[in-house]
């Protein structure tokens, strides 16, 4: 049985109740994202799919309010009719997850998952100027504000941002938006290999410019995108208006003349192969491999993924101008520990984002801490959580 | 005016011995415990307020600090992080009982990788520093705080410190990625490195800005970017702020975003023209700085478009900067507006609300009225794109009943700002000067939370423990 209360009150209620039954929760939003990071065991389930609406918005300020359960879909919809956007871009993972529903505003904070455009605008954490939320003692608390500025009191938004649900309910967030670029497109090299694609990346993110997506697909990644041409592809982004597109599009193939030749995707054919970057989709469709998303230093992305197509066969795209890599390989222990250790020893940072429960219960799914955070990970957990109520076990086996 | 702590009279007591455990830890110029010496460090931007502090802590390494820590923990000693002292809200003040742990001497680049757009940079190195260090290859860093030639970014991530260019850029805390820090208890942490988005809590994101009350930054990586073609700015003056202020809104929905949007009243525009001739239009009740970046092309078809939704306002002035040497003239009286206030008036207290950007002509009509009623002038900053307001508030230090009336004055617009939706800070943080206003924006239940987040990193409460939170209810 999922409970849905459909206010803030009724979600305090229901997490004190568990704390008064000592039962753990599973709180998700719509579900999209369910099958990410450790299975959670817990007598019940808390969903803040109905938690829902816009509360406030004001374009000319620049910030909204919406409950947790509001769906991103809806989110995009308001804005886009004042001329607005969500700055982080963040994806819809729900097809790959294998969910039928998409993602709410809450599920998207409380993973902190951004787009493309994080590597120019900053991710979801970064625009999450407050939130609302109910602790697992059942209290409510509030943090940051409805301004764009704030530095008031220690910062508990991104503390709540990416902790999965583990230290706090989210029921509202308040977010900055900005407009939307009047048009986008992109410069297109074609078969470039990874060391090539990430310095042509980083030559472009490097350019007065302002690149908002940097990415390399392989060729069968590039092949599952609609309208890119055989071979592998290196696409970067430039989203602004018309005429500044038109030019800096122009001047990136000039100054990227030293990786070949150039083609320019218009308005709709780079929306479209963008959208699908932001989703996962250029890797391949096999529900039964699992999804690992890496964190790395750019320029150790090719080296790194290099070696895990040839140790392990894992198939790759990079977005982030080469530090976000997205792998998908057989879900196994060994491809795990290899994936995991190559990255580890690349200075980076890694998430087993899909497995079936009996790899994601068996491994870790985010790297250990060292001891010292450790400790302080565990004191965080005893003032937000003092009895493991909530979403036990998501992120690390024994929290 | 504010209440400190008593200090801790067995502390004091063992002043010796502790300076000597100190001097075993470090080099021997390193430890600073003359009275004539201890002078410097009594205060920082925030000078109303004075300590000399037991001593003066100048580690060079993060071991050291390490080590710093640990002994004033195992003795029960409180420590007070300081960068260049330029913390506006006195965050950097001293107790008597309490090392300062001095952090100048943490002043090297350790890298700079242009492909990965990262620079690793220890607590101690200068804002602008960093600029300066990849300048000449076309990169910066950049949060741009008034006091960058100073300020150091170590104090920058304590304070999640701004500057006029966060409209586009962000703050601090949007511009890091990496921390290596130190716990009271001694314990060195290593938070992100030379990628984003670290699995885990955001500790990044918890510690910026915690403003010394959670660990002591020792290094930091931060992002670096490659700079705009070129920059221009526009001046535009409005006959009321009500006026500019609806100016400020037609932008914002234009889908323009300037990458810096200042706005100055009266009172501001004149004392920093005096200061910077900079041209700005003196019959003008409010100004705004407009500045958009791009090639020279892009910035001409900006400022054409910006110009006409000025031109809808009724404008009493309009000039678009000509040239390099003219904007850094109209950004040289913005951003000297502090001392150009401290050339008319003997002492000034800066303020740092943020509000909701659609409640600004209301709010300095209350500000103008609260000016009459305390006899106190007032001149207004206002990052408008972002709604961070700065009143600095005239006075007299030399006449107590002068400065008594500023603290007041000071408190009742920022419990003004929090009553239209903003906040007590925007960018300087709460420091001493705010402590005690904390409840205006916090019920008791947040602050209990918020303090109890402070004991995860501090459980003995001895890391510059007389700041942020009302001394009331802090295990002081």
């Amino acid at each position: 049985m999922i409970a849905s209360p459909a206010d803030e009150d009724g979600i305090r209620q229901f997490v004190s109740d568990a704390v008064a039954a000592r039962e753990p929760i599973l709180l998700r939003g719509s579900g999209s994202k369910s099958s990410m990071l450790r299975p959670v065991q817990a007598a019940r389930t808390l969903s803040t799919n109905a938690c829902a609406g816009v509360v406030m918005y004001a374009p000319k300020e620049l910030i909204l309010t919406a409950r947790a359960g509001t769906p991103i879909a809806e989110l995009e919809t308001t804005l886009a009719a004042a001329g607005q956007h969500l700055i982080a871009e963040p994806p819809d993972l729900g097809p790959m997850l294998g969910a039928a529903s998409g993602a709410t505003i809450g599920g998207v904070v409380a993973t902190n998952l951004s787009g493309p455009r994080r590597i120019a605008w900053g991710g979801t954490r970064d625009h999450l100027m407050g939130i609302r939320a109910v602790d697992g003692t059942g209290e409510i608390f509030r943090s940051g504000g409805r301004v764009l500025k704030n530095v008031t009191g220690l910062d508990l938004c991104k503390l709540l941002a990416g902790s999965q649900g583990t230290l706090g309910v989210i029921t509202e967030v308040t977010l900055k938006v900005l407009p939307a670029p009047e048009t986008t497109g992109s410069v297109l090299l074609v078969g470039l290999d990874p060391g090539r694609a990430v310095a042509a990346l980083s030559a472009a993110l490097g350019s007065p410019f302002s690149v908002s997506g940097a990415a390399y697909l392989p060729a069968d990644a590039a092949a599952r995108v609609p309208g890119l041409p055989p071979g592998t592809a290196t696409l970067i982004r430039i989203e602004d208006f018309a005429p500044s597109v038109t030019y800096r599009l122009a001047r990136l193939r000039e100054q990227l003349a030293d990786y070949g030749p150039a083609d320019l995707l218009d308005d709709e054919p780079s929306r479209a192969a963008w959208r699908a970057i932001r989703d996962a989709k250029p890797l391949p469709q096999r529900p039964k491999d699992a999804i690992w998303r890496l964190s790395v230093r750019p320029s150790s992305g090719p080296a790194l993924v290099d070696a895990l197509s040839t140790q392990i066969g894992a198939r790759y795209f990079l977005d982030w101008g080469g530090g976000l890599v997205w792998l998908s390989a057989p879900a196994d222990i060994a491809n795990h520990e290899a994936i995991t250790a190559a990255t580890s020893a690349a200075g980076g940072t890694w998430m087993l984002l899909r497995a079936p429960d009996a790899l994601r219960t068996s491994v870790d799914v985010i790297p250990s801490e060292p001891p010292a955070l450790a400790a302080i990970t565990r004191r965080m957990k005893d003032v937000m959580d003092p009895h493991r109520i909530l979403n036990p076990g998501r992120m690390y086996a024994s929290l | 005016m504010i209440q400190f702590p008593a200090p801790k009279q067995d502390v004091l007591a063992r002043r010796d011995e502790i300076i000597a455990g100190l001097r075993a830890l470090l080099a021997p110029d390193a430890v600073i415990s003359e009275p004539l010496r201890l002078k410097p460090y009594e205060t920082d931007g925030l000078p109303v307020y004075r300590k000399i502090p037991l001593a003066v802590a100048l580690p060079e390494t993060t071991e050291q600090v390490a080590s710093v820590l640990r002994f004033c923990h195992a003795n029960g000693v409180r420590v007070v992080p300081r960068g260049a002292g330029t913390s506006l809200s006195g965050g950097a003040l001293p107790l008597e009982d309490a090392v300062v742990l001095g952090m100048m001497r943490f002043n090297a680049i350790l890298d700079i990788n242009y492909a990965d757009r990262y620079a690793v940079v220890q607590a101690g190195v200068t804002n602008i520093g960093i600029t300066e260090a990849v300048k000449a290859d076309g990169f910066f860093y950049a949060p741009d705080p008034s006091s960058q030639l100073a300020c150091m970014i170590g104090g920058n991530v304590g304070m999640n410190s701004g500057g006029a260019h966060c409209l586009k850029y962000g703050v601090t805390a949007n511009n890091l990625l990496g921390l290596k820090a130190v716990t009271m208890e001694g314990e060195i942490l290593e938070i992100g490195g030379a990628h984003v988005d670290a699995a885990g809590y955001d500790w990044l994101g918890l510690l910026t800005g915690s403003e010394g009350q959670l660990v002591v930054v020792t290094e930091v990586t931060v992002r670096i970017l490659r700079g705009p073609e070129g920059a221009r700015a526009m001046l535009a003056g409005f006959r009321s702020n009500e006026i500019a202020g609806q100016c400020v809104d037609a932008i914002i929905s234009s889908g323009i975003i300037p990458v810096a949007l200042e706005f100055m009243d009266r009172p501001a525009i004149h004392a920093c023209e005096d200061f910077a001739h900079a041209g700005y239009p003196l019959d003008a009740e409010a100004l705004l700085i407009i500045e958009v970046e791009g090639s020279v092309e892009e910035q001409d078809r900006l400022l054409a478009q910006l110009r006409a939704i000025c031109e809808r306002f009724d404008p009493i002035s309009m000039r678009l900067s000509q040239s390099e040497a003219e904007s850094l003239a109209i950004w040289k009286g913005r951003k000297g507006a502090f001392g150009a206030i401290g050339r008319i008036s003997p002492d000034y207290m800066c303020m740092d609300g943020t509000i909701p950007t659609s409640r600004l002509p209301e709010v300095l009509r209350r500000i103008g009225e609260m000016s009459d009623e305390y006899g106190l002038k007032v001149a207004n900053i206002f990052h408008a794109g972002d709604g961070n307001l700065h009143p600095l508030i005239m006075f007299d230090a030399n006449d107590p009943s002068s400065g008594a009336a500023a603290e007041r004055f000071g408190a009742d617009i920022l419990k003004l700002c929090v009553e239209v939706g903003g906040c007590l800070t925007g960018e300087h943080g709460v420091g001493v000067e705010k402590r005690e206003l904390m409840g205006v924006q916090f019920t008791q239940p947040e602050l209990t939370r918020q303090r109890a987040i402070k004991a995860v990193f501090d459980p003995d409460w001895l890391l510059n423990p007389h700041k942020v939170f009302p001394l009331a209810g802090s295990p002081l």
